[in-house]
């Protein structure tokens, strides 16, 4: 039977505001336990929460930028459970009146098409601490420093049909919160993950099939290779003749293999209510407004905006946009290029990826700036160097040689530019190789690419190509 | 010294009649020979109180002093304060020492005032009679056999033996006016809000009030002044400025309108104590006061929706007090679950358990519209009952509670008759209303109280009547015989 995949996702970006949601105590991640915890966090007797406005900004952004509605009343409700790192007994979120409520995300797929993606809605809450297992021995320990971090759990729609387009989506997401700068995107420090809700039927079926739920994917690839293994799983069950149990399962990238953590019949009966401690969060048409003002550029207009301005092919202009530091880096590339756009999207998308990537470096934390890059580029534009010698150029920059004019001053790259010169070269190269001037100019033209090596190479690559191919086509004229 | 009222003791001190050292002692003297015979304090601050006595003695010498400067307060057992254990009469807190202080507490600080001690009080502010304290039930100082009403009955009980002369209450369902009834002192619950609830641990935050629980309506302006204003620790806290409350005491009553609802004076209701609540209106009207009829029909509703929201909220409230981070861990959990199912199986009492079984009930899936939604519908009702008689009536006068301390005891094995205790003080609460009891007579040698209930931040005015009442008036001034 041919089968179709259906997937939702609930997304966890943690917000970037400096302090939590409903304390002053900071955010920051990495350090040492409990030590950014206050009374607050720490579920004291007595204590209230005070809602973070910025927390709320960040949500309006979000909305905004994805065209979703934003409520201009929304509720903190009581998620109630038990468990150590919780430190209240409840969780607070938002329930039946989240902050941000429907709208759509157009997501692009590998052969080019583009599909919309439904977002059902997006609420804050507060994240849990950690559990901290096998510090000391028969004892868990719980620090409390995450308690309290904003959230916005982004709750898509089940439109999604591939774990291809689950990372599409999911990408698209994490390009917005981080273009709106309301989340660092950090997946391994767990500043973005997600739950996925997987089911399968049979193509054409127009009910859903039992879904199960993975918890806490904190990689794209993670997030494939979970949904991949779990269809495979749901299918097996179905056709060994057994049926899918609705559940929440884990996904174990050590053991290659998700397994189920609880069942429907064991889930917690959160009994939520509105949370008597805070008032209804109410937005104004004006604040909404003043944060539509200050949004910037989204993906989607960047990437019209490239192709249009900066002349790149569709392709070129999806790469370079496809998050915001990326995008930044680029543009003042072509600047300090003076207007090298098409040569600066090579560069940036070629040598300048492929090192980040080999490295493992952030583009953030990178040795060469995008004004040293441009500054090069502007060198292989005014025929100071050539393309060749520019990746060694680039070499340079990156073991920290200094800027792309000192590495050519100091390294003697400069390209050769006088005629007389590279005219010498070329008599020294017409005097030593007799027979290839007879093979040419009995009809042969092949041979005129070894002549051009051989300057070249006796130039040590510096000689200026053009130049070279005038002077070498006068000379060998019979 | 221990006769005198707030003003009176400020007046002294700043003119050197006796210090706050002096004044202090003779509290902790008092508390040290006749607490025993009433169980008032769970904790006395000895040391900590006549070191902030010295202080204000400094303060008041500098000239820099305020009115509550050096005067000796007790503390309701349910205001954290910082590096003194705070045990909400709750052997789950026995051990704990909070971290940090209250608003209120911070305030009283900033005052100059000192704190001689903590307030018994019901277990987690959830009774009428102060017997489901950890510690021990509060006895009625005019008469031990007899309840002091809850939850702070410590309090109230401290203020009528004049252990302290003036304390802090706070007010859920009529946790400071029916116990200040019952001990024939005046109690004040603030509008919602009015008063910061952050440091005051949570019973059911949608209806927790502070207030001031005194021996005269000017000592609980006095203290409003102190206690009340916004707070951005507390969301809920009112951003109002706070007015002097002592600025309007003794503004005539000509022309005051008095509503009093019919549903107040039927069945249920103590004879006697309904004729001495009579008799303090005709006092009204001798005052030029005019006094009206009004009907709040809905006020049947009251018990029943409150002992739905009130378990709701503290089912959650006291989730927090798990075994993990804080007070009460069973001894040898076996694992987590055994830890929290004992933990909290033996740290807690049989009515706070009972509280929260009920608010999980009631929040729980397939029950939550009936219950929590239903009451919260109804609370609206018994809002709108209120803000219909504000547009005829300035205030609205009725018994704080339906009869005169009961025996101890006596009502402990039947919660519902013991809920209904709180008959007439739990609208105020559901419909966020200031509301006072002010002694207004005795049955059978036990105090009674006049409740006034009055429109949103209307505390001027509720201090104001109570106070030209008490000008014409001695039940508030009366002591029980052991403790004169």
């Amino acid at each position: 039977m041919e089968w179709e995949v259906v997937i939702g996702l609930e997304i966890h970006a943690q917000l970037a505001t400096k302090s939590k949601i409903f304390s002053g105590a900071s955010t920051a991640y990495g350090a040492p336990a409990n030590t950014q915890a206050c009374v607050v966090d720490l579920g004291m007797p007595g204590v209230l929460p005070v809602l973070n406005h910025e927390a709320v900004q960040m949500a309006i952004k979000f909305g905004l930028a994805t065209g979703s509605e934003v409520a201009p009343r929304s509720i903190f409700a009581r998620k109630n459970y038990f468990y150590p790192d919780l430190p209240k007994g409840y969780q607070i979120s938002q329930m039946e009146l989240p902050i941000v409520g429907e709208g759509v995300l157009e997501i692009r797929l590998e052969d080019g098409t583009v599909k919309k993606i439904g977002i059902t809605r997006a609420h804050l809450e507060e994240d849990a601490g950690k559990s901290l297992h096998g510090e000391s021995p028969g004892m868990t320990g719980i620090d409390l420093n995450r308690a309290g971090t904003p959230l916005l759990e982004i709750v898509s729609e089940p439109d999604m049909r591939s774990a291809k387009e689950a990372i599409a989506y999911m990408k698209k997401i994490h390009s917005i919160v981080t273009y709106i700068d309301i989340c660092d995107g950090n997946m391994q420090e767990g500043s973005f993950r997600c739950d996925a809700n997987v089911s399968v039927r049979p193509k054409g079926q127009e009910e859903y099939g039992t879904r199960a739920e993975i918890k806490n994917l904190n990689s794209f690839r993670f997030v494939e290779k979970a949904i991949n293994l779990e269809v495979e799983r749901q299918i097996d069950v179905i056709e060994g003749g057994g049926a899918v149990v609705q559940e929440t399962r884990l996904y174990d990238s050590d053991k290659h293999e998700t397994r189920a953590m609880r069942s429907k019949e064991e889930a917690n009966d959160y009994r939520y209510f509105p949370d008597p401690d805070l008032l209804p969060v109410e937005i104004d048409n004006e604040t909404i407004e003043a944060v539509r003002a200050n949004l910037p550029e989204l993906p989607d207009a960047k990437l019209q905006r490239f192709i249009s301005e900066y002349e790149l092919s569709d392709y070129d202009a999806d790469v370079l946009t496809s998050s915001r530091p990326m995008a930044d880096y680029y543009e003042i590339v072509v600047k300090a290029s003076g207007g090298e756009a098409k040569l600066s999207a090579n560069w940036v998308m070629g040598d300048f990826s492929g090192t980040l990537n080999k490295e493992s470096t952030d583009i953030k934390e990178c040795p060469v700036s995008a004004e040293m890059l441009g500054g090069m580029i502007k060198r292989i534009a005014d025929n100071t160097i050539s393309g060749k010698i520019a990746k060694q150029v680039f070499e340079a920059m990156w073991q920290g040689e200094g800027d792309a004019d000192a590495v050519i001053e100091s390294k003697g790259l400069k390209q050769v530019t006088d005629s007389g010169a590279i005219e010498k070269l070329v008599d020294e190269i017409i005097t030593n190789n007799p027979g290839q001037v007879e093979q040419y100019r009995s009809g042969k033209d092949k041979v005129f690419g070894f002549f051009v090596g051989q300057v070249m190479k006796a130039s040590q690559g510096k000689a200026n190509p053009a130049q070279v191919n005038q002077i070498l086509k006068d000379k060998l004229k019979p | 010294m221990h006769n005198k009222t707030l003003s009176e003791l400020s007046a002294a001190l700043q003119a050197g009649e006796f210090s706050s050292t002096e004044l202090t002692q003779s509290y902790l003297d008092r508390i040290s020979s006749l607490d025993p015979q009433i169980n008032a304090f769970v904790t006395v601050t000895q040391q900590l109180a006549l070191d902030t006595a010295a202080a204000a003695d400094k303060r008041i010498a500098a000239g820099t002093a305020a009115p509550l400067t050096g005067i000796p307060l007790a503390q309701k057992d349910i205001f954290c304060t910082e590096g003194v254990k705070t045990t909400c009469g709750s052997k789950m807190l026995d051990n704990f020492i909070s971290p940090y202080d209250a608003t209120v507490i911070e305030n009283f600080n900033a005052a100059g005032a000192v704190m001689l001690g903590k307030t018994n009080m019901d277990e987690f502010a959830m009774g009428s009679s102060n017997e489901t304290s950890y510690y021990g039930p509060v006895k009625n100082p005019w008469d031990i056999n007899k309840v002091p009403g809850g939850s702070s009955g410590g309090s109230a009980a401290a203020v009528a033996a004049r252990l302290a002369p003036a304390s802090t209450g706070t007010d859920t369902g009529g946790s400071i006016r029916q116990p200040a009834s019952l001990c024939g002192i005046t109690g004040l619950k603030p509008t919602y809000g009015r008063v910061s609830r952050y440091g005051m641990i949570a019973f059911a935050s949608s209806l927790d009030q502070a207030g001031p629980m005194t021996r005269t309506a000017e000592d609980a302006a006095m203290m409003l002044n102190c206690m009340a204003g916004f707070d951005e620790r507390d969301s809920t806290s009112a951003q109002r400025d706070v007015p002097d409350y002592t600025a309007n005491l003794n503004d005539s009553l000509q022309g005051l309108t008095i509503g009093l609802p019919k549903e107040y004076f039927g069945e249920g209701l103590d004879a006697q104590v309904g004729s001495a609540v009579e008799a303090a209106i005709r006092e009204y009207e001798n005052l030029g006061a005019v006094v009206k009829e009004i009907s709040l029909p809905n006020t049947h509703l009251a018990v029943p929706t409150y002992y739905v929201v009130a378990p709701a909220e503290c089912s959650s409230n006291l989730s927090r007090f798990d075994g993990v981070r804080f007070g009460y861990r069973c001894d040898d959990p076996a694992d987590l679950e055994d830890l929290y199912k004992r933990s909290r199986g033996e740290g807690f009492g049989a009515e706070v358990k009972r509280r929260i079984m009920i608010g999980a009930y009631a929040l729980s899936a397939g029950y939550y519209d009936a219950y929590y939604i239903k009451a919260q519908q109804l609370r609206r009702l018994i809002s709108d009952d209120f803000k219909r008689a504000f547009e005829e009536v300035d205030v609205i006068m009725g018994p704080t509670a339906p009869e005169p301390a009961f025996g101890l005891g006596e009502k402990s094995d039947d919660p519902i008759t013991m809920y209904l205790s709180d008959i007439y003080t739990i609208a105020a609460n559901l419909a966020g209303l200031p509301g006072m009891s002010v002694p207004a007579g005795f049955v059978n040698n036990m105090p009674v109280g006049l409740q006034i209930i009055g429109n949103y931040f209307d505390e001027s005015r509720l201090l104001n009547v109570a106070h030209r009442y008490q000008q014409v008036t001695d039940w508030h001034a009366r002591t029980p015989e052991q403790f004169k």
